[in-house]
């Protein structure tokens, strides 16, 4: 990936962020004053791809959009540039993202 | 000058590529004073070895910029009234530049990225920069100049950056710069975003393409220090956000 693609990336899942951000707080919300058990919530998740979908893409961006903003701080800060460091800001990028993955799979096939 | 007249206390860094330390000198205070007639004065009647650069002393020729109470400024129109604290000055020289000695920095990094950056016009009818030898049907004639509408969208966007006088002052002024030695910095694509917008050039694909990626527009965090810097009154953080724009949605 070139920096053009890399800014790219950032500024999509920025836009993407922006609003999964608020759905995720407002679920929370929702979800704590309502007074949901976590049966209920169980309840809700099981079987909904919707939910299922939206974690997933949230937990990509999230990953994608921390790994870029990580990279760009290690460069400037402790000086880790080059091929090798960009390769392990892809692999922590999507391992961070898997775990998000993973535990919306969870929820989805609990 | 008489014993009672008020004085300015100046701390003046002294020293050269190896290092250096700060030493203070008094100056007469005078009305009007400018941090260049401060300097001029510590130079021509307190100590000849001073090495400092200047020039045209009315803000055109961008060679007199130092870091004033911590903040780069050009200072032959910077007046000490507006910067001075309780009487205290402190000149120490541009930052994110090598020291030749004392006040004057090495500027070659400075334009050297410029170049890097493609900041040279090129003349989209006779690329070699010669006067075109003929032209298309209902184009101008040779010897006549380009017409281009002053308000127009693209050359205002060319204007807007086009007074920049390369003091320097917004690259010392960069976080970026200092954490990142290869980075072009605000001026040379502020002048790369210029000739972008000149209708007349033929460069803008090369040019785009020096100033993508680590080391070029998409370094840039928007902080905005060279904007709030610039002693011109240039935005070349919003030349910067053209650029990144311009190289993604692939200008004109």
């Amino acid at each position: 990936m070139n920096g053009v693609q890399l800014w790219a990336v950032q500024r999509g899942t920025a836009m993407i962020l922006a609003v999964a951000v608020v759905v995720h707080l407002v679920t929370i919300l929702v979800a704590v004053r309502g007074g949901l058990s976590a049966a209920e919530i169980i309840g809700r998740t099981q079987g909904s791809w919707a939910w299922l979908g939206f974690y997933s893409v949230f937990a990509l961006a999230a990953g994608l959009h921390g790994a870029i903003g990580l990279r760009a701080i290690a460069a400037e800060w402790a000086g880790w540039r080059g091929r090798g460091f960009d390769l392990a800001w892809v692999a922590i990028g999507l391992l961070t993202a898997a775990f998000g993955i993973r535990a919306a799979f969870g929820l989805f096939g609990a | 000058m008489s014993e009672a007249s008020p004085r300015l206390r100046v701390r003046v860094w002294r020293g050269n590529a190896e290092g250096g330390a700060l030493a203070e000198y008094a100056v007469p205070a005078r009305a009007n004073q400018t941090v260049l007639d401060v300097v001029t004065h510590i130079q021509r009647e307190v100590d000849p070895t001073l090495a400092y650069r200047f020039a045209c002393r009315v803000g055109m020729c961008g060679s007199c910029a130092m870091v004033v109470n911590g903040r780069p400024r050009w200072t032959c129109r910077t007046h000490v009234s507006r910067v001075a604290k309780d009487g205290a000055l402190e000149l120490r020289p541009l930052a994110n530049l090598p020291v030749i000695r004392d006040l004057a920095t090495d500027m070659a990094p400075f334009f050297d990225k410029w170049a890097k950056a493609r900041g040279s016009f090129q003349p989209k009818d006779a690329p070699d920069g010669a006067v075109p030898e003929e032209f298309a049907p209902g184009d101008f004639a040779v010897g006549d100049f380009a017409v281009v509408p002053p308000a127009s969208k693209q050359r205002e966007a060319a204007d807007a950056g086009i007074e920049c006088i390369g003091c320097g002052v917004c690259y010392a002024g960069c976080d970026i710069v200092a954490w990142n030695p290869d980075y072009l910095g605000p001026a040379a694509l502020n002048r790369a975003w210029t000739l972008v917008n000149d209708v007349r050039d033929g460069g803008k694909k090369d040019r785009l393409a020096a100033v993508a990626g680590d080391a070029g527009c998409h370094a840039c965090h928007s902080t905005q220090s060279c904007t709030a810097h610039c002693p011109k009154g240039i935005d070349p953080s919003g030349a910067i956000a053209g650029l990144k724009r311009g190289i993604f949605w692939g200008v004109r």
